[in-house]
């Protein structure tokens, strides 16, 4: 049985471990095996972060470079800083939005345009979405991480009620209204082809 | 049974509590800390736990527990083992009475280390058995069987997760909690526990002896698995294991290992039915080194003929390329695919409002010329900045400061530590120091909590691992205790004051201590300090660059090159201090 394996990219303190535990969750609502793999320690203080699932998994928790079925990023640099980890025909689900590296100031280093970064997904099948926007929507910026989430949730083997069952698992019961209308709102933002 | 989506270390921690721990102890080190975090957070199972002040009195302090008849874990990182080596070489020879399980997590690819040390090395160093997960689910389970074998061959026994098994994540089938609780009772046995000659040379003896029985009894718990499928094998162990059974095809032979010391007739009968075989583990060659000892003309490859990395982590692609080079797969069937270049990077960073930005500012200011000395923990960061020169270990910025200053360099060395570091290892550096008269000045950056591993409480911070309160220890204490007379405690966001503490340690002789004492900018938010943000007047704004230049991430640059701020800033203030134009103030503010 080959797995189904999501990257989720993004800058640390964005969300990426929440997305992948409402996936992981979702998969044991069905019943479904799954590994993962994430960041932790001294890498999430505003630096470049992971997060491996993968759905269905039954043996080691890394995706490999050219491996993973659907890339979820939550910043769009970072969607093109781990591209090479899309398989050839694999989706990529990205926030149209990226934050400028400090190190972009600090050094002087030059920062791609957002076209530049567009061209470099160019062959992908890419989605992007307007998570600040939608999260605003919502009612908080801080929930972006769930509208990426609902936006990327139809390309996704997992029921739609899965995975709200399992939003519903992975967050705090007084947030549970806003995190299911970010994940409405960002699934509505996305239609498959 | 339950079956739950969990970390590798919750399904430790929760394994734990299904043996029945009695006892828990540790200090806080990537990729360990949250077995410990998830040991304080449950309620199942009611125990004594602490965050000990470095891995050697962790250790000890679980050892005695065990000698007590308690069943006592003790959690660190790998080069936290170094540290607490002393007790654990001894306390092979004096054996365990409750179950007694050492947790060192190895970090390859050193994700947030100093080193790729391999843990196993100590296991067979101290002739204690090892248990080497392969998955979530087996670190588990082995958990589970730690406390009871460390108690059938009265032995500590290693536990050696590695950072893709300690933040890995899984569907985890778990038991039951144990119910079962102990009293500690010493039983008083000079000739076990007072390692004298007359007793030690004794113990040596026995620890030897007892070798046969411990293989015997790793080999019965079943981790160490073999299936003879063709002529050709993998020997795998840890995660590498998991990786091999990704790829490896039907026909290829496989042989996992789990639990060492290894049984070598066992290995040996296995081998000589192949005519090549391949070892993959992440670490040192511990296998291999064995396995070429019983190979006897079998064709090996391993690290030691170069067909498998010795360094780094591996993934599926690295044991592919490893069956490829030993003729074991004709090809791998990963495809290459090379990361995008030419992008910015984005490293971990100094959070918006953090006191060490601040700290290492004046720094720089007031020592152009300085050497700097740093210790691990988040401000290790400050090599951005220019403000770290050297790190080694815990502890050694202050013995690198002082060995710099005895060696002859003219240059004024500043020497930065944290808080919990400085408790850690730091305060036999500093008594050192003063007392053979280093001239160098010390840094104490004290955010009041153990920040980077996950803002683990210590001494400084008031409360005990359970949220107890505790009376905070005084570190200007300790410094005038360690015979420092040059003791100041500066607020870093005050940069004026800091400056000015600065310069007066310029100009003394002698070991200075200056404590930099503000909380961590995360865990002053999550107690609900608000301070307001600073905003930048772009009519006054020189776009200088003086601000950008300081590296807090809520500073920014608009289109015009002017300085902007976002809503990461904390409302540290600093940024309005140094700028030459006051372009910046608080918010609502002229």
């Amino acid at each position: 049985m080959s797995s189904f394996d999501v990257l989720i990219v993004g800058i640390g303190g964005q969300g990426t471990i929440l997305a992948s535990n409402i996936i992981g969750e979702a998969c044991l609502v069905e019943g479904t095996p799954v590994r993962g793999v994430e960041t932790h320690g001294m890498a999430q203080r505003g630096g470049s972060v992971e997060s491996h699932v993968r759905i269905g998994g039954i043996h080691g928790p890394l995706i490999p470079p050219g491996g993973a079925d659907l890339i979820l990023a939550l910043d769009l640099l970072e969607a093109v800083r781990y591209r090479h980890y899309l398989k050839a025909g694999g989706s990529i689900v990205a926030n149209d939005r990226t934050v400028v590296p400090t190190p972009v100031y600090t050094q002087k280093l030059p920062m791609p345009g957002r076209g530049e970064l567009l061209g470099s997904l160019e062959g992908t099948d890419l989605h992007l979405v307007a998570a600040d926007a939608l999260a605003a929507d919502a009612g908080n910026p801080i929930v972006q991480n769930v509208v990426m989430l609902g936006a990327a949730s139809s390309l996704l083997p997992l029921k739609e009620a899965s995975l709200k069952e399992a939003v519903a698992r992975s967050v705090p019961a007084k947030t549970l209204d806003l995190n299911l209308k970010a994940f409405d709102l960002g699934r509505n933002a996305v239609k498959p082809e | 049974m339950a079956k739950r989506y969990l970390l590798g270390n919750e399904a430790i921690a929760h394994a734990c509590i299904e043996a029945g721990v009695d006892f828990a102890s540790g200090y806080p080190g990537t990729p360990s800390s949250e077995v410990i975090d998830t040991l304080r957070a449950q309620r199942e199972r009611e125990f004594y736990i602490e965050w000990s002040v470095n891995e050697k009195v962790a250790y000890e302090n679980a050892l005695a527990a065990s000698w007590c008849g308690l069943r006592s874990i003790v959690t660190m990182k790998h080069v936290g083992l170094n540290v607490a080596a002393d007790p654990l070489l001894t306390s092979a020879y004096t054996g365990v009475e409750g179950g007694f399980v050492v947790l060192s997590a190895d970090d390859p690819f050193a994700h947030s280390s100093q080193n790729e040390q391999d843990t196993r090395r100590y296991a067979h160093f101290a002739q204690v058995p090892c248990m080497n997960p392969s998955s979530v689910q087996e670190a588990h389970d082995m958990m589970c069987d730690a406390f009871a074998l460390s108690e059938q061959v009265g032995l500590p026994v290693i536990f050696r997760p590695t950072t893709r098994i300690c933040h890995s994540k899984g569907d985890i089938d778990l038991g039951e909690v144990n119910g079962e609780h102990r009293t500690g009772v010493f039983v008083k046995d000079p000739r076990q526990y007072v390692v004298i000659p007359a007793h030690t040379r004794v113990l040596h003896k026995i620890l030897n002896e007892k070798q046969p029985m411990v293989r015997k009894a790793v080999m019965d718990l079943g981790y160490n698995t073999a299936e003879v499928r063709g002529g050709t094998a993998v020997v795998a162990s840890g995660i590498a294991a998991s990786y091999v059974e990704e790829v490896i095809p039907e026909n290829v032979s496989f042989m996992k290992i789990g639990c060492f010391p290894i049984d070598g007739d066992w290995m040996q009968a296995f081998v000589q039915q192949h005519s090549v075989v391949l070892v993959i583990e992440e670490g040192a060659p511990i296998i291999e080194e064995r396995l070429r000892q019983l190979a006897c003309g079998v064709e090996v490859h391993g690290q030691m003929n170069g067909a498998v990395p010795k360094e780094g982590e591996f993934s599926p692609a690295t044991v592919a390329d490893a069956m490829t080079k030993a003729g074991i797969l004709p090809c791998s069937p990963f495809e290459r695919s090379a990361p995008a270049a030419g992008l910015p990077p984005r490293p971990p960073i100094l959070c918006a409002g953090c006191a060490h930005r601040a700290m290492f500012y004046a720094i720089k200011r007031v020592f152009p010329d300085g050497i700097f000395p740093s210790d691990i923990g988040c401000y290790t960061l400050g090599l951005q900045l220019g403000t770290v020169d050297t790190t080694i270990c815990m502890g050694a910025s202050v013995t690198i400061g002082s060995g710099i200053a005895h060696a002859g360099e003219t240059h004024p060395v500043v020497a930065t530590i944290g808080d919990s570091t400085f408790l850690h290892t730091g305060i036999q550096g500093l008594l050192n120091a003063v007392y053979n008269g280093a001239d160098m000045t010390l840094v104490i950056l004290d955010n009041r909590i153990t920040a980077m591993t996950g803002h683990q409480p210590n001494p400084c911070t008031g409360e005990t691992v359970m949220g107890e309160p505790s009376v905070p220890i005084s570190l200007e204490g300790i410094c005038r205790a360690c015979g420092a007379s040059f003791v100041e405690t500066v607020d870093p966001y005050d940069l004026t004051a800091t400056l000015e503490t600065l310069k007066a340690a310029k100009v003394a002789d002698g070991a200075k201590v200056i404590i930099a004492k503000q909380a961590c900018v995360i865990a002053a938010r999550r107690s609900g300090i608000r301070r307001g943000r600073y905003v930048i007047d772009p009519e006054a704004c020189t776009a200088c660059g003086a601000c950008l230049r300081f590296g807090c991430p809520a500073i920014g640059r608009d289109a015009g090159d002017r300085a902007t701020i976002d809503e990461l800033c904390s409302g540290c203030g600093v940024c309005a201090d140094i700028c030459p134009s006051g372009a910046i103030a608080k918010e609502g503010r002229k």
